[in-house]
């Protein structure tokens, strides 16, 4: 089904008080897709994720997904539609040990009958927080704490997951484990919106890509497409 | 050697007494770091509640352990929905001024009620003891208080580690964001913890009914000693309530025991003041 409408954000506009972060964007993910958000820090991308989920409420323009009305939800009745953040800094738990930071992943009522075929599939995906599974969230090193953010989103049986700079502060050897793990999550038909400073890498892997300068979307079009020019634009104006 | 047995015993099942009465406390202040200065009178709240259940039904007071605790749980969750979630997130002296205020008010609406009068909860559990020894007895009471207070802490315990609601408290507690991102309601969640703080408290107001006498200004009295388990054992520590609860317990009794029972106080406060000098955190606080 090539053609269904993941998420689509119209006019989006999201103030911090009188601070307006987000002019007018928009985006849209067919299901199935990778869809990569790019721009320089401050750009607002980190804003546009965080208002889906529903951390923020925009102050204009809709947000759908999956056919539902989600703007201005919060976040407690966006992830059991099957949408889920994989936040900045990953945000695990850092005294739960993995195991109850992956059941927490299961929270929504609709999940928990089927938390242990989830659980099973995510060590599968991520052996290393099987081996780990007794311990405390804050004792693992970055880059399993990243692979415990994704699983315990995964754990929630999403159809569309945003990850926010998944790849900040790890070693490049990590970046490229979890890109091929996230490309195996989306071969299954999760639909992956990918928020990234690493332009390359993240261009290599979606399907299309938006270029975000100052709170507005400047730019969409497939990967190839983008020229380095354009992205330099993008970054520093010149 | 003989008569040191006597005071080390009650000390211990006195412990159990204050683990519960501060194991509310701890774990409101660990898990939305709210100092809840109204644990005292609202515990106090439920043993005049159970005041009135008892010589409305004339039962014993134990079975109203089952009106008090559920009424209690709502009492809990509505301070925390109503009053205290409004003013979360702020700073730190908001909530306090809030707890302040309900302190104040609990006191006076059961000094309004009740007046000032001195009240217990009478039980014919309060005369029984079983001799251990030729100098040694047991109080039945303070054995009751023991084994009731373990049962509450052990069931806080399970429900915290257990549950899917449990489990979310603490995840809250860890990272607020980062719960609400797994779907978790994170003000209702703080609610339903509020609610099981205040379950444990009707359990402590019963007990502690029992036990001494009460007034309508008890409450306060009760609070110091709650802070004292809490500072002792570390934050939000299980494990801690306990361990706090019976060094405060056996440090006052001792104490007395050396002395002269007008200094018991001062050996629980020596005792706190020794493991603030020594360890900050608490016997099994982690960092704070």
């Amino acid at each position: 089904m090539p053609d269904e409408i993941a998420l689509k954000v119209s006019n989006l506009d999201v103030h911090y008080k009188d601070f307006q972060a987000l002019w007018k964007v928009f985006l849209e993910a067919q299901k199935g897709e990778i869809v990569s958000v790019i721009g320089a820090n401050g750009a607002g991308k980190s804003t546009l994720l965080n208002t889906i989920a529903g951390l923020l409420a925009p102050t204009q323009g809709a947000i759908e997904c999956l056919g539902e009305k989600i703007d201005g939800l919060p976040p407690y009745k966006i992830v059991p539609i099957g949408i889920t953040l994989v936040p900045e800094g990953r945000r695990i738990f850092p005294r739960l040990t993995v195991y109850e930071n992956l059941i927490m992943g299961s929270y929504t009522p609709r999940t928990r009958s089927s938390r242990n075929e989830a659980l099973k599939k995510i060590y599968q995906l991520f052996p290393v927080l099987k081996d780990r599974h007794n311990q405390m969230g804050d004792t693992l090193s970055g880059g399993e704490q990243q692979m415990l953010a994704i699983g315990r989103a995964l754990m929630s049986n999403p159809k569309l997951i945003l990850c926010d700079e998944i790849s900040l502060g790890l070693a490049p050897v990590v970046i490229k484990s979890i890109y091929g793990r996230l490309r195996q999550i989306n071969q299954e038909g999760i639909t992956i919106v990918l928020v990234e400073q690493d332009i390359k890498r993240s261009l290599k892997v979606a399907n299309r890509a938006y270029i975000m300068l100052e709170g507005k979307m400047v730019l969409e079009g497939e990967p190839s497409s983008i020229s380095e020019e354009q992205v330099r634009k993008a970054y520093f104006g010149i | 050697m003989e008569s040191l047995l006597q005071p080390i015993l009650n000390g211990v099942l006195l412990g159990g007494l204050y683990a519960v009465i501060a194991i509310g406390m701890s774990t409101m202040f660990g898990i939305v770091k709210l100092v809840n200065l109204a644990h005292g009178d609202l515990m106090i709240m439920s043993s005049y509640l159970s005041l009135v259940i008892v010589a409305w039904l004339g039962v014993n007071p134990l079975w109203s352990l089952l009106g008090v605790v559920p009424v209690m749980f709502f009492v809990g969750f509505f301070i925390q929905d109503f009053l205290i979630n409004r003013v979360l997130g702020k700073e730190m002296e908001p909530p306090l001024l809030v707890a302040f205020g309900l302190s104040i008010i609990v006191q006076n609406f059961l000094l309004l009620i009740f007046t000032p009068d001195a009240r217990s909860l009478t039980t014919d559990l309060a005369v029984k003891t079983i001799p251990l020894g030729e100098h040694l007895n047991l109080a039945v009471l303070y054995l009751v208080d023991f084994l009731l207070g373990g049962a509450v802490i052990l069931a806080v315990y399970l429900f915290f580690k257990n549950t899917y609601m449990g489990r979310a408290i603490r995840a809250a507690s860890d990272d607020e964001m980062g719960a609400s991102l797994m779907g978790v309601n994170t003000r209702k969640i703080y609610a339903y913890a509020m609610g099981i703080a205040m379950m444990t408290a009707g359990v402590a107001g019963v007990l502690v009914g029992m036990t001494f006498t009460f007034y309508p200004h008890t409450g306060p009295q009760y609070l110091i000693i709650a802070m004292g388990v809490v500072i002792i054992g570390g934050l939000g520590s299980m494990k801690g309530c306990l361990a706090g609860g019976l060094i405060l317990a056996l440090a006052q009794l001792l104490g007395a025991h050396f002395t002269s029972p007008g200094y018991q106080l001062l050996f629980g406060y020596g005792a706190l003041l020794v493991v603030l000098g020594l360890r900050p955190q608490g016997l099994f606080g982690g960092k704070i």
